[in-house]
């Protein structure tokens, strides 16, 4: 059986390996990947430990499936949004789309 | 009894209706159905209050041998703790004899302007304005208390306002419109501080003092509760805010020094003139002491000596100066000043007798003033149309420009010498009966104000037909007048002429002193033969000296009078230069030490504290605007640092 503590491991590299392609990225599929990437990380966190503490429960898992599908509507949704800002800027950066702020 | 006045609220709404419908849609109308709405509307508000004041004389009288006071209607309007604003009907002798003055004044100015503004550019404006007036001025006689008559004073004066710039093209009429409205505000500030005192010590606003003139007696019955306040306000504070309420009136009837805007009023169209500047709103001040009479016989009787010399010295000054205009609306304005000083006068000279009562002589002033008001509104208002018909005919104010206009207008030329005669106070017209109860008052009160006033009379009747001669007789101006042959108005015109002569004919034998009197009792008018042989003396022997300078083809003799006192004649001619010192007063001395340090304090002072808190946080703005960059990366490392930052401090607690 495979220990607990890789789990959190997995789940802990995933998490900063999204947040790290969040910031660097500029390319706006490529950050909504990096937004999934910490979302599963999450999801990962949540399986393991309701295995871990609650054994005979499965909240835990409830949860995950969840947000799983609350990470799908999301994704579409910010796929729109994204279709839509390249129509308008000609462009998929998200620099392009600076001149939105005040 | 209401019952019988339950029609009485039309009085004020017909005209009210017929400003909103001429001012909204009159656009739209032609300007003949625009004159019928407002002619109509008047029509039936004369016919209401002719027939209020027939019921009103007629009705019996109360135990006592006054008229009863009635208030038909009365509704708190907006009520504040102690006191109340409300707005009203209240119908006594004098604001049932102003409703008939109004409404007839009113109906003659809008039948004769359908002639006199025939095809006028904004002749349904002209319309709507004359219902706004005549509204504010009937809604400020029939006032249930002090501040309803404020409020229509005001509105009076905005509709004064807007008719002397009727012609606001005209830089003339801009600049008279707005000095008469500073200048009545001006003195309005005092009306208001005056009311505001009287409101706080007597803690009512209310007129319910009318009618019932107890003169000496000394009752207070409006004043209530509080004794502190009520023993200043016997002690100090009315006679203080009846003299306030003085200076207001003065402004309203342009009484010296705060007659400035009168004749500059004349820039308006002429019948507004008659029915503004010379027959009804400057009369309001005459009305307002009427009103207030009986305060002031109760609480300031020292107080009406005021009143008495600044009208004297108005009512002679205005004469003077009437003797040396050319404009001939000029003369009749100053004419106007003067004849309402005459009604001052005689209010002021208003005092009970030995006994503490009303005696026939106290009761002579106040009823002469009021029948002084009632004939003089009649006969001015006629001057006035018939100096439109003039002006009508020769495209001129300028005497100069007349002369021997005789042969070409019949008819305006017999009404205005009947006029002329009744203000000069020949009999049997009307202002001889009033006027010679005037000075038969003064002369009561104090010989040196009632020969004053007889010299005053003296000069009216000099230069009324000093006018006269000038637009009738004398030199005519041949060359503008074959160039332009004068030619009598149309019946629109002249038939208001035909009318208020008429009245003046008829009017002097009312029994006024039956119908309107200080205590309300029926009082008999007694000619004092002395008094009135000597006035009829004098002003036969001032017409004569007119006619003998002034009728002739040449007039060697005034030519020689103004050679002979050149300095005086431009002295009297440019108003004895009151323009020119209230200009200094204004100008160099309030403008420049007063109002130039306070408009440096408001643009240095306050307005740099709000600048600088605007410019603060506008900085303040401005240095965290760049935080909001528009980066998502740049935003999701803060929020990283963030986050990252607060479980460390939890971490650690």
């Amino acid at each position: 059986m495979v220990p607990v503590e890789y789990y959190f491991v997995l789940s802990a590299l995933l998490f900063f390996i999204g947040v790290f392609g969040f910031i660097t990225r500029r390319n706006l599929i490529a950050m909504l990947i990096s937004v999934e990437l910490v979302l599963n990380a999450v999801d990962i966190n949540f399986a393991a430990f309701n295995r871990l503490l609650y054994p005979g429960s499965m909240e835990g898992m409830f949860m995950t499936l969840f947000a799983i599908g609350v990470c799908a509507a999301e994704c579409a949704v910010a796929i729109a949004i994204i279709i839509n800002v390249y129509r308008n800027f000609k462009s998929d950066t998200v620099d392009s789309i600076k001149n939105m702020k005040w | 009894m209401e019952t019988v006045y339950s029609y009485s609220f039309l009085i004020l709404l017909l005209p009210a209706l017929s400003f909103i419908v001429l001012a909204l849609a009159g656009m739209k109308m032609s300007h003949k159905t625009a004159g019928l709405i407002g002619t109509t509307s008047l029509g039936l508000v004369t016919v209401f209050s002719y027939w209020t004041a027939f019921t009103y004389f007629t009705a019996p009288r109360l135990a006592d041998g006054t008229l009863a006071t009635i208030v038909p209607y009365n509704f708190t309007w907006l009520p504040l703790g102690n006191l109340h604003f409300d707005m009203g009907i209240l119908l006594d002798p004098i604001s049932v004899m102003m409703l008939i003055v109004i409404s007839t004044v009113s109906l003659m100015v809008h039948i004769y302007s359908f002639g006199y503004m025939h095809g006028e550019k904004g002749f349904q404006r002209y319309y709507a304005f004359l219902s706004l007036f005549t509204m504010s001025m009937l809604g400020l006689v029939v006032a249930t208390n002090i501040f309803q008559m404020y409020t229509f004073w005001e509105l009076v004066g905005v509709s004064s306002y807007l008719r002397i710039g009727f012609y606001y093209p005209l830089k003339p009429a801009i600049a008279a419109s707005k000095k008469a409205f500073i200048v009545t505000r001006f003195a309005d500030m005092f009306f208001l501080i005056g009311i505001l005192l009287f409101g706080y010590y007597t803690d009512s606003f209310s007129f319910s003092f009318a009618g019932d003139i107890q003169m000496g007696v000394g009752t207070t019955p409006f004043i209530e509760g509080n004794a502190a306040k009520a023993m200043a306000a016997g002690a100090f504070i009315l006679p203080t805010a009846l003299v306030l309420m003085f200076i207001g009136g003065a402004g309203k009837s342009a009484m010296f020094p705060l007659h400035i805007w009168l004749p500059d009023a004349m820039e308006g169209p002429t019948p507004v003139s008659a029915l503004i500047h010379a027959a009804t709103m400057v009369v309001a001040g005459v009305f307002q002491i009427a009103r207030m009479f009986p305060l002031w016989i109760e609480y300031a009787q020292p107080q009406l000596s005021i009143v008495v010399w600044v009208g004297v010295f108005t009512a002679f000054y205005a004469a003077a100066v009437a003797c040396a205009q050319s404009d001939i609306k000029r003369v009749l304005a100053f004419s106007t000043i003067s004849q309402i000083a005459f009604m001052m006068v005689a209010l002021g000279v208003s005092l009970p007798g030995e006994h503490a009562v009303l005696d026939n002589h106290a009761q002579l002033g106040f009823m002469a003033g009021m029948f002084h008001l009632f004939t003089h509104a009649m006969f001015k208002a006629c001057l006035f149309l018939g100096a439109g018909c003039i002006i009508h005919a020769v495209h001129s104010n300028e005497m100069s420009m007349m002369g021997g206009l005789r042969k070409y207008m019949p008819i305006t030329h017999i009404t205005f010498l009947i006029s002329c005669l009744a203000i000069a106070g020949i009999p049997p017209f009307s202002g001889f009966f009033s006027k010679d109860e005037i000075l038969t008052a003064c002369m009561h009160y104090s010989p040196i104000c009632g020969w004053i006033m007889t010299g005053v009379a003296a000069m009216t009747a000099f230069y009324m037909f000093r006018l006269y001669y000038g637009i009738f007789w004398g030199t005519e101006n041949k060359e503008a007048h074959e160039h332009h042959t004068p030619h009598e108005a149309p019946w629109t015109m002249t038939f208001p002429l035909i009318f208020l002569s008429a009245v003046t004919c008829l009017c002097g034998f009312l029994p006024f002193g039956h119908l309107v009197s200080a205590s309300g009792q029926a009082y008999d008018i007694h000619l004092d033969w002395s008094v009135a042989a000597t006035s009829i003396v004098i002003a036969v022997a001032s017409i004569c000296l007119a006619t003998y300078i002034y009728k002739g083809e040449s007039q060697p003799i005034a030519d020689r009078l103004y050679k002979t006192f050149p300095k005086l004649h431009r002295a009297a001619y440019k108003r004895f230069y009151q323009d020119e010192i209230w200009q200094y007063v204004t100008h160099r001395i309030i403008f420049r030490c007063v109002s130039k340090p306070i408009a440096w304090f408001d643009r240095h002072v306050v307005d740099g504290t709000f600048n600088f808190l605007a410019w603060g946080a506008n900085e303040a703005g401005e240095s965290i605007r760049p935080w909001q960059s528009g980066d998502v990366r740049q935003y999701a490392v803060w929020f990283l640092t963030g986050t990252v930052a607060l479980t460390l401090i939890l971490l650690s607690i």
